[in-house]
């Protein structure tokens, strides 16, 4: 694995990752994140249509007048996600019944633009592909944890809908984590998914400051030894 | 300046011309899609017109059957639509309407509403919405029974003033956090069924009419 390639995987994932570090595309993020069945949908579907945005991009970089070039990706990105809705719907249903209410909200996902605009416009087709996927991913993991988050709190179950995308054997993988749970419901509401986005940050944020002080000891300690 | 010009023609053409592939490759792709997209709204069409009634109450095959609607503001059409009479032994035992309950969150929300030849529901399905995801779907029934709560009810069941969710005063359950959904359809729900009280004789005797003919 080159170091560049590298370098785009820990970006998407960790580093520069859209929910946590960037906070780009809030809109729907919040919207859906209120179970982990629909934030992992909605999740995977941005990350396809990332991938393809920014391999279509990069293919064709060259001949988008850098005037135009804001509009020129939009239009791209939305020939795209209609293509995808439509195809989808056209020949795999069972798919598009779980994720096609979906995919048109991704239009108006900025992560999407912003990747194409930072990243597809300027790279290789490889590394643009990469790069979509993998802030897509990065999104997926964050969308994942604060439905996650906000399902045990708010219903205090575990992956329930689940038979909507495995069908009806998938039902007895609902997990109950609180039996005779009463529910809260601001944790379903959208103050739930501003508060635990807000925890999610202030965690990852947490975890650097501790990674920091933990190099800047081992320089500390590198400096001691030298002198 | 003819340099400006030059710069001008050209943005402009690559512009048309992302325009023009773009076009392409949606008109391309909605041909090749259309009729199998089409196909499959049809199925799940069925099964949603199948379960507006109780199993075993009809013996005719309900999509064939299917006559036109006039377009009504009632029932929320503004082109004609479809109903599906249903009938035992040739006596029609009930019809299922289509109707669209136009004030939605995002737009119109298509429903099915089966009603018993009495004038009570047997049942109500979303087709079509827009709702937000994880918030105003609980609507579909494969999300959330709550859209089987209007089993049974009829004009008089409730009284006119408690046709309205709970939150208005009135007897329908929702789900917090979407409030102008299940008021919209409460409401279309109710439209058709003032619909059915006001046309109940055509309805009924339409579909008998089209039994005696199938037979």
């Amino acid at each position: 694995m080159s170091a560049e390639t590298r370098q785009i995987i820990v970006d998407g994932l960790w580093k520069q990752n859209p929910g946590v570090v960037q906070i780009l595309g809030l809109c729907p993020t919040l919207a859906i994140s209120s179970s982990v069945v629909n934030a992992l949908s909605l999740g995977l579907a941005t990350t396809l249509v990332m991938a393809l945005a920014s391999s279509a991009v990069a293919l064709v970089r060259n001949a988008i007048p850098q005037a135009v070039r804001i509009p020129v990706f939009i239009l791209i990105i939305a020939t795209l996600v209609t293509m995808v809705d439509l195809l989808m719907h056209a020949f795999v249903l069972p798919l598009y019944q779980v994720l096609g209410i979906f995919i048109p909200l991704i239009v108006v996902n900025c992560i999407v633009l912003a990747r194409v605009e930072a990243f597809a416009s300027k790279r290789g087709l490889a590394h643009s592909f990469l790069d979509g996927m993998m802030m897509g991913l990065g999104l997926t993991l964050v969308l994942t944890v604060l439905g996650a988050m906000r399902e045990v709190f708010g219903k205090g179950t575990l992956f329930s809908g689940l038979d909507l995308a495995f069908g009806p054997a998938a039902q007895h993988l609902v997990i109950h984590v609180f039996p005779d749970y009463q529910g809260l419901l601001l944790a379903i509401l959208p103050p739930g998914a501003f508060l635990g986005l807000g925890l999610l940050i202030a965690a990852r944020n947490w975890i650097e400051s501790i990674r920091a002080r933990q190099a800047s000891e081992r320089t500390g300690q590198a400096q001691t030894v030298q002198t | 300046m003819s340099e400006l010009r030059r710069h001008i023609a050209i943005t402009a053409i690559a512009l048309l011309g992302f325009s023009v592939v773009g076009a392409a490759l949606l008109s391309g792709t909605f041909e090749l899609t259309h009729s199998a997209i089409e196909d499959s709204e049809r199925a799940a069409k069925q099964v949603l017109i199948a379960q507006t009634l109780p199993a075993g109450s009809y013996d005719n095959d309900l999509v064939r059957d299917a006559r036109t609607l006039a377009a009504d503001a009632l029932l929320g059409l503004k082109r004609p639509g479809l109903y599906y009479p249903a009938s035992r032994h040739g006596e029609t035992t009930a019809v299922v309407l289509e109707a669209i309950a136009p004030d939605g969150y995002s737009g119109e929300i298509k429903l099915l509403v089966g009603i018993h030849a009495d004038g009570s529901i047997a049942g109500v399905r979303v087709v079509a919405h827009r709702e937000t995801p994880g918030l105003g779907d609980y609507i579909e029934i494969a999300k959330n029974p709550w859209i089987r709560q209007f089993e049974g009810k009829s004009l008089s069941n409730p009284a006119a003033d408690n046709w309205r969710v709970k939150k208005d005063g009135g007897r329908f359950d929702y789900l917090a956090g979407a409030t102008i959904t299940p008021r919209a359809v409460v409401k279309a729900v109710r439209n058709a069924l003032d619909y059915f009280d006001r046309h109940q004789s055509e309805l009924l005797a339409a579909a008998a009419k089209e039994s005696q003919n199938v037979r």
